[in-house]
């Protein structure tokens, strides 16, 4: 077959296209990658020097991790750190154990109230309450301003759900009928043959919740105010969208105080995207893999 | 009397079904328990408190406790002067992003499906996906950074107009900063589905046609489009159900008072009106005045589509 595709002259039309679609993919790839560059050199820059220089930025002006040092001696990031790392391991647990019930359960054939059950959750993808009868409900549960209120809320995405369900039912059922008349009950099928053989939709699973976990703001923002209590992310809104840098250098002098800022902004993006960044090239298959199931059916 | 009796029959019948059901999947109802929960309290729950719209809502007396006043919060809503500011805003910003950033990595993936060398599409899909997986936070700090007065994209500009300014105060510039850095965040990773969907296409067609005299562009046309045309519906109904429900967390980190009349959409406003001005009925009803043309959208677009091509949700 790909001797035959050789063969097939090509015309000089298509081969002006080729150059030209190379060099946009690769026009395209710079243009994806010069803004988290920019950010990486800045961060290692110099202050004083940062500032004076305009331009793109081809390499750190004034190599120094002065910035970095700031940040790594910032109590509120460290604490950040460990919120969402707490959050995240709790939360992405309870989203696995409870996702994967529901997708067995919508999986499952000859089940008299599968039908009424699928219609409420899938109902829920397109209407909700919204912002504030959450808030209020977040509220009247007593979970304001603790762990439970970045968890609880988010245990299901109901999407997810829906892609494991399909990577389920595309295991045959001559299994389970084989250990149904071994006497396994719903529980141990589901444990010990259902999810062993779906690994690779389990890898996706926990990807995607693991960074929404990792990069969500919001309902923290919603739901706690006890600073201690702040997730990464709500540490980095402070820093870079409301501009407050204040608490980071109490022991600069004013002068300084103004020049650094700039760079720790720099320096605390890096801090908190470089997690996901080093682990996407590995996991990356995976991701794409999620969408192609969740593509099957729609 | 007869009939009345199998009537009688037929019903104990599937009230019987539905014991024995019950009791042979008995383990796997209470698997589900959990699950039910959560829709319930997290779900459903919201949805019942979507009555606070109707009334005077005081978090001190609760649903059952709180006046009703009928329609008026929607009333109030419909004849604010700001209820034309946001319904504009909200509708520019999601049609310019249907219009740039729907069709954006649709041709990204005609284009990088064009290419033959595989290690060099491999390594471009990977850096194109990047931008995805950073949290909004930290784009929406990168942007706020970079169209600042001091910025690199209003250094660029500059080169053009002669004026360096902070672009985030200027109320016409929001559009395209928001549209386009979407564009960025998303075209690679928007991509990924159509991708899968090329990827089915068989490469014996190709041949085929080639053999037949079809140059590149006829192939496009005849083959590698209509290979598409389904997820692209598919992708296009869920694009239009949540027209009105554009990104409020890019809003609200993005936008500041300078820029009200052009980057306040309905979403931001529920949380402001909500959050910062404690008016909970009010923005509740803002809400769903929200919510339910979101699904009236939905349910239209996939009853047109369901019509003209056979392709729907559900």
């Amino acid at each position: 077959m790909k001797k035959n595709r050789t063969l097939i002259k090509r015309s000089l039309g298509e081969r002006i296209f080729e150059l030209f679609n190379i060099l946009l993919m690769v026009l395209l790839c710079m243009i994806m990658l010069y803004p988290i560059l920019y950010v990486l050199f800045a961060s290692f820059s110099n202050a004083a020097e940062l500032i004076k220089h305009s331009g793109l930025l081809l390499k750190p002006v004034g190599f120094t991790t002065q910035a970095y040092k700031f940040v790594a001696k910032n109590p509120m990031i460290l604490r950040g750190y460990a919120n969402t790392l707490i959050v995240l391991v709790c939360g992405v647990s309870l989203n696995l154990v409870l996702t994967s019930l529901g997708a067995y359960f919508l999986s499952r054939k000859n089940v008299k109230l599968k039908r009424p059950i699928t219609l409420m959750i899938i109902f829920t993808m397109y209407f909700s309450g919204g912002m504030i009868p959450i808030y209020f409900t977040v509220k009247d549960l007593g979970l304001l301003d603790s762990y439970l209120a970045m968890i609880l809320p988010v245990a299901i995405n109901t999407y997810n759900m829906i892609i494991m369900r399909t990577s389920f039912e595309s295991i045959p059922t001559s299994l389970e009928e084989a250990a149904r008349i071994d006497g396994a009950g719903h529980m141990t099928i589901l444990c010990k043959i259902v999810l062993p053989l779906s690994k690779a939709v389990i890898a996706v699973i926990i990807m995607y919740y693991a960074v929404s976990h990792w990069n969500s703001w919001f309902n923290a923002m919603l739901f706690i105010n006890d600073r201690k209590k702040f997730p990464l992310q709500l540490v980095l809104r402070e820093i870079l969208i409301q501009n407050d840098t204040s608490n980071m250098m109490q022991m600069v002098g004013i002068g300084e105080q103004s020049m650094i800022g700039e760079t720790i902004k720099y320096a605390v993006i890096v801090v908190s995207t470089v997690p996901i960044l080093c682990i996407y090239p590995f996991v990356q298959k995976y991701f794409v893999q999620g969408v192609m199931i969740g593509a099957v059916k729609g | 009397m007869k009939t009345k009796q199998n009537i009688y029959k037929a019903k104990r019948g599937v009230l019987e079904e539905y014991k024995r059901d019950l009791k042979s999947n008995a383990s796997l109802y209470i698997m589900v328990i959990p699950v039910l929960l959560f829709y319930i309290i997290f779900c459903y729950k919201p949805m019942y408190g979507v009555l606070m719209a109707f009334q005077q809502y005081s978090p001190r007396t609760g649903i059952w406790g709180s006046p009703w006043i009928g329609l008026q919060n929607f009333k109030d809503f419909l004849t604010s002067p700001d209820f034309g500011r946001i319904f504009r805003n909200t509708l520019t910003i999601s049609l310019t992003s249907l219009i740039v950033n729907f069709p954006a990595p649709i041709i990204l993936a005609l284009l990088l499906n064009e290419i033959r060398q595989k290690c060099f599409k491999s390594v471009s899909q990977t850096i194109m996906y990047i931008p995805h997986f950073i949290s909004m936070v930290v784009i929406c700090g990168m942007i706020r950074d970079f169209v600042s007065d001091k910025g690199i994209v209003s250094q660029l500009i500059a080169v053009f107009t002669g004026e360096q300014v902070n672009m985030l105060n200027n109320a016409n510039l929001y559009l395209p900063i928001y549209i386009l850095s979407d564009t960025w965040q998303g075209i690679g990773w928007g991509s990924v589905i159509y991708m899968a969907a090329l990827s089915g296409v068989d490469r014996e067609m190709y041949e085929a046609a080639s053999i037949d005299g079809c140059g590149k562009w006829k192939q496009t046309i005849h083959i590698t489009i209509p290979a598409i045309v389904p997820t692209i519906v598919i992708m296009f109904i869920l694009r239009i159900g949540n027209l009105l429900s554009i990104g409020y967390e890019k809003t609200i980190l993005l936008y500041n008072p300078l820029i009200y009349e052009k980057a306040d959409i309905i979403s931001s406003y529920v949380y402001r009106q909500g959050f910062e001005g404690q008016n909970w009925s009010y923005s509740t009803a803002v809400g769903v005045f929200n919510s339910v043309i979101n699904l009236m959208l939905v349910t239209l677009a996939n009853y047109i589509s369901r019509k003209l091509n056979d392709t729907s949700l559900w």
